[in-house]
């Protein structure tokens, strides 16, 4: 089994702040949006080397949403940060038809996604934001894994045309994919090869699902992880292949299970090749104050839920 | 153009509201009449737009934050020949581009809006892009008054003044009345003017039916060096219809065959006095 090491943990947030401050250097078009929260997505060095390219707009998320679309029309691309929760219910109707409706080639880039978030507890901890998102027409949605991914997929989303939301997090976490990968929007990253049960897993739990799949190893069970770093558009294929060879899967997010990656994974299972499935993800609630790893525990979102979960769905194959 | 054909052309677009309106059986009549004469002003003496090329980086930019007001947009953008006037036939109807709102399938439309409060943010955003860009286009919007509670048009008023966006003209369509009744009963918006200029905008007051006022207020630059603009245009909602005028059941009203020709022989009067 291919097994995957670390030498450091970092935010998600700072690959964020370092592929925009690369896009700074490299794409004179990109300009930068914040509200009030510069220091939270890491927007510092942007701003330190394009002073004239970032606009401040205050706490006022509406306004930052329709900004953007406005700028866009002159053939800038704006990058908007808060946190995950003011990107998205926040100014939703903005996003819905400014952006949206409107085709307008904006990448909202939101931090603090999830329970992850931690001590601030439920106003903040956004776990709808993916089926918010997913459900507008034309909207990309992107929930990055680690450090170098986040960076990656920051300056990958310059480059395509049209709405996306990118989504990352507070809490630092292992850094395990390579400094210099090609992120490509919409592919599917096969971590391990097995034949017993696949794990699709998003974001801050696909860490969590190599760790599963060390233990699940160990028991005897061959688990495949994927990385599904885009939600939207879905990697099908990918998860058909997969499916095709394991004859269960195990689905794994920070998110509600209503509207997050385990029913679009569903869907294309019950459209293509019906499957048992279970689904690692918060059971419709809000969260609560407490460090990232207790809440993570409580709500059942690490890698002891995905081996629970993977142990279950084998049995009804 | 001269004024006179300019006042006519205000007659002949009011006609052409009513009848596209009285064929689709649907549209917001009563704030289509009102707006209107700000439009005619807009597109035939202010906005450099060109119909055959109105991609232009350089062209002036409008967006119409009250979509809902779409059909004295098209009649207008029909006249200035950015499609033909018969497109308007299919107004409202189903697989029609000519939807009850504003949106980019059809030539000359900057922007989709519908949904109210959504205009002047973009606008700030386009002024921005403008400035950053050293490009001398300017960026008009067109407000509802019944729109003005609607949170983000603050949000944009103070970031406008913020960043000094004299670039920008806000142009409010100041008829008072909105759907359920006057704008004093429904959320009162009295003192605009004291307002806006509390958020730091260069204000000026215009009778919106007088094209030569408008034209004065819109295009002599901005009202101020390093303020944005702010036009109240004081309009009557279903002006130039006597049945129509202040009578706030016209807001989505649509006339009945009799109404429809009282309404024609009203403008036709006005057109042979001029």
């Amino acid at each position: 089994m291919k097994t995957y090491t670390y030498t450091e943990k970092k935010d998600t947030r700072s690959g964020f702040g370092a592929g925009l401050a690369e896009l700074g250097r490299t794409n004179p078009n990109v300009v930068a949006l914040c509200a009030d929260l510069i220091g939270s997505l890491k927007m510092e060095k942007f701003i330190e080397e394009n002073p004239e390219r970032f606009f401040q707009i205050g706490i006022a998320e509406a306004n930052m949403m329709g900004i953007a679309a406005g700028l866009t029309i002159g053939g800038k691309i704006p990058f908007t940060g808060t946190f995950a929760n003011f990107s998205t219910g926040r100014v939703y109707d903005q996003i819905r038809q400014s952006i949206a409706y409107s085709d307008k080639n904006v990448k909202i880039c939101a931090s603090h996604a999830g329970l992850t978030l931690g001590e601030d507890g439920a106003t903040h901890q956004i776990l709808e934001d993916i089926g918010l998102m997913k459900m507008l027409p034309g909207m990309t949605v992107i929930n990055t894994c680690d450090y170098n991914q986040t960076k990656a997929a920051t300056i990958a989303i310059a480059a395509h045309h049209g709405p996306v939301y990118l989504r990352f997090g507070r809490p630092v976490v292992p850094i395990f994919t390579p400094e210099d990968q090609k992120f490509e929007i919409g592919k599917a990253v096969m971590l391990t090869e097995g034949t017993d049960v696949t794990i699709v897993a998003t974001g801050h739990l696909v860490w969590e699902a190599l760790e599963a799949s060390k233990v699940l190893f160990e028991k005897g069970i061959s688990a495949e992880v994927i990385n599904i770093h885009t939600i939207k558009p879905l990697d099908e294929e990918a998860i058909l292949k997969s499916v095709a060879k394991t004859g269960c899967v195990v689905t794994a997010e920070e998110h509600n299970y209503l509207g997050g990656l385990g029913e679009s994974v569903a869907r294309v299972l019950a459209l293509n090749n019906p499957t048992p499935q279970e689904f690692v993800a918060t059971n419709d609630t809000f969260g609560e104050s407490g460090t990232p790893a207790q809440l993570m525990n409580k709500y059942g979102l690490n890698s002891a839920a995905i081996v629970e979960k993977s142990l279950s769905v084998i049995k009804r194959k | 153009m001269t004024n006179k054909e300019l006042k006519l052309k205000s007659v002949l677009l009011r006609k052409n509201i009513l009848k596209y309106i009285y064929k689709a059986k649907a549209g917001h009549t009563g704030g289509s009449l009102s707006c209107l004469d700000i439009l005619n002003v807009l597109y035939n003496r202010v906005l450099n737009v060109d119909p055959n090329d109105f991609k232009n980086l350089n062209r002036d930019r409008y967006i119409q934050s009250k979509g809902h007001c779409v059909e004295a947009l098209f009649v207008t953008l029909a006249d200035r020949g950015f499609f033909p006037e018969s497109d308007l036939e299919t107004l409202c109807q189903y697989q029609s581009h000519y939807i009850g709102h504003p949106t980019k399938k059809v030539n000359g439309v900057e922007q989709n809006t519908g949904a109210l409060g959504h205009g002047l943010p973009i606008c700030v955003g386009e002024a921005i892009a403008a400035k950053l860009d050293n490009k001398t286009h300017r960026v008009f919007t067109l407000l509802g008054d019944g729109e003005l509670p609607e949170g983000s048009n603050w949000e944009a008023f103070l970031a406008a003044s913020h960043y000094k966006l004299d670039n920008l003209y806000a142009i409010l369509d100041y008829n008072k009345q909105q759907i359920t009744g006057n704008n004093s009963e429904v959320m009162n918006t009295d003192s605009v003017r004291q307002k806006l200029e509390s958020f730091g905008w260069a204000v000026k007051e215009v009778d919106g039916h007088n094209l030569e006022a408008l034209e004065e207020a819109l295009n002599s630059g901005p009202l101020e060096v390093g303020k944005p603009s702010f036009i109240i245009a004081h309009t009557i909602k279903g002006k130039g219809v006597s049945y129509m005028e202040g009578n706030i059941k016209w807001h989505h009203g649509v006339p009945t065959p009799e109404q429809y020709e009282l309404a024609l022989s009203e403008l036709n009067q006005v057109e042979s006095s001029l």
